[in-house]
């Protein structure tokens, strides 16, 4: 039991990270079938909230996290863009299945397809799967916080006064 | 009602829009002059109890040199479904009369083999694509349309001929 | 005098006359939590009024009809899964139908009915989405976690089954691929009798809420000849009152040998096919899947579960249109054959591609908050839509 008025020392960067980590929120954003699935990691029996990555904001400007689940077509990739560039620093992305990872299914023939979100926006987690389970969902969600704790986060509040690269 | 019964019907009332009978497995269908097909449905809704367009959509045939749509008619009071078929010459510019002023499910149904196949439809209040964006190039379902490389910059095959991946996007670091 | 004083002493109305108002354009979507997917809606409202609401698709287009050219026909049907993803059963069903309606496969008893049972229950899943996203859409969020606590268990059998959570590849071509296990028996007829109760809870909780039914009775009317005039099936089609169901009228598999009734619309908390109406069909389909499946789970004969069927389906030359009654409506495949291992054109006819494009009609003139309902009640899956 720690005392309530003892002082723990730590760096601003753990604080910070901690803070992130814990309180990812997703942008509501499904796609294609994967959404279901994230749509069922969400509710009753996965209950994503556990890890302090439920509370789905309808809005980009609220979101950090960007869960791309299902699969992106060409004339979609350009809202997806503008989707990733409205939502405020410091931000992840999850490609949430085969056809976000790399066309899935539709990599051969799929003339609308975009083979990979990659192409469009920065990935950090890849969840494979056709669709993936929501455990894998869950895995991904914290393999993002793994590596949201090893990342410079004071890069990310000093983000507004670095120059655009 | 049979497809046999619908088939003397309209030859019996319009005689000269009906080209012939495709006697395909397990369905046969009925071969209609592409100029007459407004008359035909109108017929076949007024006086047959077909009440519904069920599906409307094209077919690419390089080896015929044509273009075949294809209406199935689907009635209600007589539980059955008959395909209709009209062919035309193989030319961007191949147009048939739209059927929107009879089933309203034409519109979007017309808009897409006019997206897939690249049929006009004469007649039709919007006229423009419906699946693909708006500047895409191409009708995808021809037989011998080819993938285009690039849309708007973004690299489409995942592989190039030369087998080469396709450079990804930025990453975090 | 300033606004105010205007308004204090009534007289504000005078000055309405000189104001200006516009219509606005509104996009709403593709990313957008109310349009269950990649819909975009360009809504043109003149206040809370809309006058136009004209919908954008193909932001979901996968090119199914393109990859079946190049496929055969085995490989065609996980295509097929993936077009409705809610009932991915269903469509695989109709897919395998329809090839081995042009081949003249004989189905094993066995395979008949599992695949009915499975279907019945995918239909059930299928509408336990809606009923839970339609709660969403009308913010009530419970009905959301009743839905999906449910609709895990049907998940969980399928997995038993098939192995698959929700895309399956469990219909094939002459019957189904894997067996089911009497396990697996056991789970289903424990998972009917759990769940036939639960469907009076759902009425309790979210149909006949006043809250409920006041944001979707007389909403978003459909009638019969709108029906006709845009080839709208199934729920869009029961709801405003025609008993029409393929299951029924045009039995396939071994429909013809249950006893189910066919809901459709009443008109009872408002006016007939309203939002409402189309709602509670599906609530009362449910139960119909339930009666179904409980006439059919003791009495699977025993035998195999796939016919004699080659690991490549030769598919004489042909032409076929062949309807299933999917949970959405009647979902055809018309396939053109060359007699070659690949079919040589194959066109998906979907139910909510027509449903969806009735919307610009029933929802002109309604308030924004009940083009949200419509919506809900069309009871669309984009990846159906754009294929």
């Amino acid at each position: 039991m720690i005392p309530s008025d003892s002082v723990v020392m730590t760096s601003v960067d753990e604080v910070l990270s901690w803070g992130r980590r814990n309180s990812l929120w997703p942008l509501t954003f499904g796609l294609a079938c994967c959404a279901i699935e994230m749509m069922a990691t969400g509710a009753s029996d996965y209950d994503l909230e556990r890890f302090g990555c439920g509370v789905f904001r309808a809005t980009p400007r609220q979101a950090d996290l960007m869960i791309v689940a299902g699969t992106v077509t060409l004339k979609m990739a350009s809202r997806i863009r503008t989707l990733y560039e409205q939502m405020p620093e410091p931000k992840w992305v999850i490609s949430m299945g085969s056809c976000s990872n790399k066309g899935g299914p539709y990599w051969h023939e799929g003339y609308h397809v975009l083979k990979g979100v990659d192409r469009i926006v920065p990935v950090d987690v890849y969840v494979p799967g056709c669709p993936p389970r929501p455990e894998t969902l869950l895995e991904a969600v914290m393999m993002l916080q793994k590596k949201i704790r090893v990342q410079e986060s004071s890069m990310g509040l000093l983000g507004a006064l670095r120059k655009p690269a | 009602m049979t497809f046999q019964d619908v088939q003397n019907k309209l030859q019996s009332q319009l005689s000269s829009s009906i080209l012939g009978v495709e006697d395909v497995k397990p369905d046969p269908s009925l071969k209609i002059a592409p100029r007459d097909i407004v008359t035909v449905v109108q017929f076949m809704k007024d006086h047959l109890q077909f009440e519904t367009l069920g599906d409307l959509c094209g077919v690419d045939y390089p080896a015929q040199s044509s273009f075949c749509v294809v209406y199935h008619l689907q009635s209600y009071t007589h539980k059955m479904v008959v395909r209709l078929k009209c062919y035309l010459p193989r030319e961007d510019g191949a147009e048939m009369p739209s059927l929107t002023s009879i089933f309203k499910a034409a519109n979007w149904l017309e808009r897409e083999v006019f997206d897939m196949i690249g049929v006009r439809f004469t007649g039709h209040p919007e006229m423009r694509r419906i699946l693909c964006p708006e500047d895409w190039q191409g009708h995808p379902l021809r037989k011998d349309y080819v993938t285009p490389d690039y849309y708007n910059g973004m690299p489409v095959p995942l592989f190039f001929e030369d087998q080469t991946t396709v450079t990804s996007g930025e990453t975090h670091s | 005098m300033s606004i105010s004083q205007e308004l204090v002493e009534g007289r504000l109305s005078q000055t309405t006359e000189n104001l200006r108002t516009d219509e606005l354009l509104l996009n709403m979507g593709p990313q957008h939590p109310s349009t269950h997917g990649v819909l975009r809606v360009v809504v043109t409202t003149d206040g809370e009024i809309v006058r136009a609401a004209k919908p954008e698709i193909g932001y979901l287009h996968r090119c199914f009809e393109k990859h079946s050219e190049n496929v055969d026909y085995m490989g065609v049907a996980p295509y097929v899964d993936r077009l409705d993803y809610l009932a991915s059963m269903n469509n695989s069903m109709g897919w395998a139908i329809a090839v081995e309606r042009m081949v003249g496969i004989e189905v094993p008893r066995r395979a008949e009915f599992i695949r009915v049972i499975v279907a019945e229950l995918q239909r059930i899943a299928s509408h336990l989405l809606f009923f839970g996203t339609y709660g969403l859409d009308m913010g009530a969020f419970t009905a959301f976690l009743y839905a999906f606590r449910e609709r895990e268990k049907i998940l969980d059998i399928f997995e038993m089954i098939s192995g698959a959570r929700l895309l399956y590849n469990y219909m094939w071509v002459g019957g189904v691929s894997r067996d089911m296990s009497p396990e697996a028996v056991t789970r289903i007829k424990e998972f009917i009798d759990y769940f036939e109760p639960k469907i009076d809870e759902y009425n309790t909780l979210l149909s006949f809420n006043k809250i409920f039914t006041e944001r979707t009775k007389s909403v978003g009317i459909v009638d019969e000849a709108t029906c006709h005039t845009y080839g709208l099936t199934g729920v869009m089609l029961r709801g405003c009152g025609v008993r029409w169901d393929l299951r029924k009228d045009l039995p396939y598999s071994i429909y013809n040998e249950v006893e189910f009734d066919v809901p459709v619309g009443s008109g009872q908390m408002g006016t007939l096919g309203d939002c409402w109406d189309r709602y509670f069909v599906r609530m009362q389909e449910m139960r119909e899947s339930v009666r179904i499946i409980r006439q059919l789970i003791d009495r699977i004969p025993s035998g195999p579960h796939r016919g004699k069927v080659g690991k490549v389906v030769k598919v004489p030359a042909g032409e076929s249109f062949t309807r299933t009654e999917c949970p959405r409506g009647e979902l055809a495949f018309y396939i053109i054959s060359d007699g070659s291992a690949k079919p040589y054109r194959v066109r998906c006819k979907s139910p909510c591609f027509l449903n969806i494009s009735t919307l610009n009609e029933i929802t002109e003139g309604v308030m924004v908050a009940d083009l949200i309902a419509t919506i809900g009640s069309l009871d669309i899956v984009l990846g159906e839509v754009d294929r």
